[in-house]
């Protein structure tokens, strides 16, 4: 009963918040509210009983991609111009609403095989041993860094001065 | 009672509010705030079958994990693009950036 009224009043949020940051015309103004977004999402996971994943969200979304973001923002000044649209936008709208009504009648419609078990309390144990453990995901594990590191040195060499 | 179904259905609002955005903006940057939702709208969605279709398994979260290091990735190099555009043309509108357009 309390996951169900937390839930409602996340998914309101969220979806007001994502609103937001496609429909206000300051710049900054929807970078905030898309980290609003990002804290709503980490609380609807905790509803999911994820909660290592919650707290990554936190420090990734809110703490750095969100910091990055406002960087740049700043570091380009176009929060004068506001976020206006382009001429695309009611084809925009149609394509979004066709896609929303596509996803939601395939999803009412799928019989879903929903499982009784009562999902891992602590996950973080189960998710160490998924991502080091024999047979797990050691190799995209290993790969991730490597993308990571070219993509920090891809940003370094785009934005260096000449 | 709350269960897989509204999960979805949140996760696909939220993909198509992203979608919407990505689309219809001028501003590069508010197109890269709208790839982030719709990166979280996938996650939303993974994590939401992990829970209620294999929930001892966690399989979804750790998918979303790994999209999360690539959301990382993609916002810091799409930013510095963003940002090396800006210091050669003195804007960031989508529409004016066409120099690879013939």
């Amino acid at each position: 009963m309390a996951l169900s009224v937390s839930f409602w009043i996340l998914a309101v949020i969220a979806v007001t918040a994502a609103l937001a940051v496609v429909l206000l015309n300051n710049v900054f103004r929807s970078a905030l509210s898309l980290v609003l977004c990002f804290l709503v999402v980490a609380g609807i996971y905790l509803t999911l009983s994820a909660d290592f994943l919650a707290v990554v969200q936190i420090l990734v979304y809110v703490g750095a991609i969100s910091v990055l973001i406002m960087l740049a923002i700043m570091l380009t000044r176009e929060v004068q111009r506001g976020s206006s649209s382009n001429r695309l936008r009611i084809p925009a709208f149609l394509v979004a609403a066709l896609f929303l009504g596509g996803l939601i009648y395939s999803m009412v419609n799928t019989n879903w095989q929903i499982s009784s078990a009562s999902p891992l309390e602590p996950t973080t144990p189960a998710i160490a041993g998924l991502l080091f453990g024999e047979g797990g995901f050691i190799l995209p594990l290993e790969i991730a860094p490597i993308l990571l590191v070219a993509a920090i040195i891809g940003a370094i060499v785009l934005v260096r001065e000449k | 009672m709350v269960g897989l179904e509204h999960y979805l259905i949140l996760a696909a609002a939220l993909f198509a509010i992203g979608l919407y955005g990505a689309l219809a903006k001028r501003n590069a940057i508010i197109i890269l705030m709208s790839i982030e939702l719709m990166l979280n709208a996938v996650n939303i969605a993974m994590v939401a079958f992990s829970r209620y279709i294999v929930p001892l398994q966690l399989t979804g979260q750790i998918f979303a994990i790994f999209v999360m290091v690539v959301a990382a990735a993609e916002v810091a190099v799409g930013l510095a693009i963003i940002i090396a555009i800006y210091r050669h043309q003195k804007t960031i509108d989508a529409t004016k950036v066409d120099l690879m357009k013939w």
